[in-house]
């Protein structure tokens, strides 16, 4: 039975526990607010970008001159994972969801015998995946330093995967991240960026009859579109990581704020029965004194 | 009325301007393009330079770097991978900042860092050049 003293010791600890996630709680919401218009203002330079790969792709894909981002190597033998995930902590199961959807996809892989490569975009991702695949991360970066994420990050992230595509280090590069669907919901996805897969469900824009001119001509713009396509790809990736994260830290520290909230009530219920306790027992001992007389 | 062409001019972080216009001018990589309403669906690459919009005798000025221009009968779509209006940059700002990028190519003694120096000053020399 813990003492009086113990017993308050523990609920004022409770209470400052609870003063502290129910502070992070507030600042992930705000957070969230941030991220959410972000992602929403970045979405109609990915809407037309897609509109005009799709576009483009359906005309040369094809042409035996395709670059290769569109067509791919022609192999499937070397994959390249590319896993973003969050910094910090303190969000639920955000980073492990995403880091469970690589490992799954690492493990098929490998059982079919191909050579998998890592990218870890993000410190938590890296710290999990390191331990049990330390040996096929070639590369990693995280954005501790960086106070907000822009596309300069995502550019040179881009620009990195499209150097080992051109060196031939490997032939289909997969992104993992964690999609933002709502505050409460967020789903960790797999998206395939090399070779581009052209977005399904994008209309190419109505031309009433007219041709496109290019120039300077289709390949050249597909040429110049595609990595840049990859660094657009990348970017959302990393805005609706950021949203999610927020999100999930939102929930998890609402969660752990009235878990917080519980225990300081069992708390004060057993800190108030001892108290009775001690009084009842103090109140017999000076009746039973008195009786002695 | 004479007609309008819609224009929109999009960054990966934001949507610049979005407006019912009288003419662009773009800076395509083949050379500079005056889009007017009802243009032939066209589309191309952006050289580093300035994009001149006027409408009803007003004219904006914004700089734009790397990316695409797309004309199709429903308007005009600058999707740059930077873009920032004229009016919010400063002369005598880029002017300092060429100054200190110089000074880092000048102290550059790997060839990685002199790369990155050179790319630096490039980028300002051409936002200057645009002004």
């Amino acid at each position: 039975m813990p003492s009086l003293k113990d017993l308050k010791n523990r609920i004022s600890s409770v209470k400052s526990t609870q003063k502290i996630t129910k502070a992070k709680q507030m600042v992930a919401a705000a957070k969230l607010r941030r991220a959410e218009e972000r992602a929403t203002q970045s979405r109609p330079y990915t809407e037309r970008m897609e509109a005009v790969l799709a576009n483009l792709s359906a005309s040369a894909k094809d042409n035996p001159g395709a670059p290769k981002l569109l067509t791919g190597t022609g192999k499937d033998e070397t994959h390249l994972l590319i896993v973003a995930t969050a910094d910090k902590g303190l969000c639920g199961g955000f980073n492990s969801s995403i880091v469970r959807k690589a490992r799954e996809h690492i493990v098929r892989l490998q059982g079919e015998g191909k050579t998998v490569k890592i990218i870890t975009v993000g410190r938590k991702g890296d710290d999990m995946l390191k331990r049990l695949y330390g040996d096929l991360v070639v590369w990693k970066t995280n954005f501790v330093e960086v106070k907000q994420v822009g596309f300069g990050e995502a550019h040179e992230i881009a620009e990195k995967v499209l150097a080992m595509f051109e060196d031939g280090e490997f032939d289909v590069a997969t992104l993992f991240f964690g999609k933002f669907k709502n505050v409460v919901t967020q789903v960790p996805t797999a998206q395939q960026i090399i070779p581009a897969e052209a977005p399904e469900g994008v209309e190419p824009p109505d031309l009433k009859g007219a041709i496109y001119d290019y120039e300077p001509d289709e390949t050249e713009i597909l040429r110049a579109l595609l990595p840049r396509y990859v660094a657009v790809q990348i970017f959302r990736a990393l805005l609706e990581n950021v949203a999610s994260e927020q999100a999930a830290s939102m929930t998890a520290m609402d969660n752990a704020t009235r878990n917080a909230g519980e225990m300081i009530g069992d708390l004060t219920l057993e800190y108030n029965r001892a108290r009775q306790a001690q009084i009842t027992k103090e109140l017999i001992e000076i009746i039973s004194g008195a009786e002695a007389l | 009325m004479a007609d309008k062409l819609h224009f929109n001019l999009v960054s990966p972080e934001r949507e610049l301007m979005s407006a019912d216009v009288d003419q662009v001018d773009i800076p395509a990589s083949e050379g500079w393009l005056g889009v007017l309403p009802k243009h032939s669906p066209l589309m191309t690459t952006l050289a580093p330079g300035m994009v001149l919009v006027t409408n009803g005798g007003e004219q904006t000025r914004i700089f734009v770097r790397g990316g695409f221009a797309e004309i199709t009968p429903a308007g005009l779509t600058v999707l740059a991978e930077e873009a920032m209006k004229a009016e919010d940059i400063d002369a005598e700002t880029i002017a300092a900042k060429v100054k200190d990028a110089e000074e880092d190519l000048a102290d550059a003694k790997t060839d990685e860092k002199k790369l990155a120096a050179q790319q630096a000053l490039d980028k300002l020399k051409e936002l200057q050049a645009a002004l």
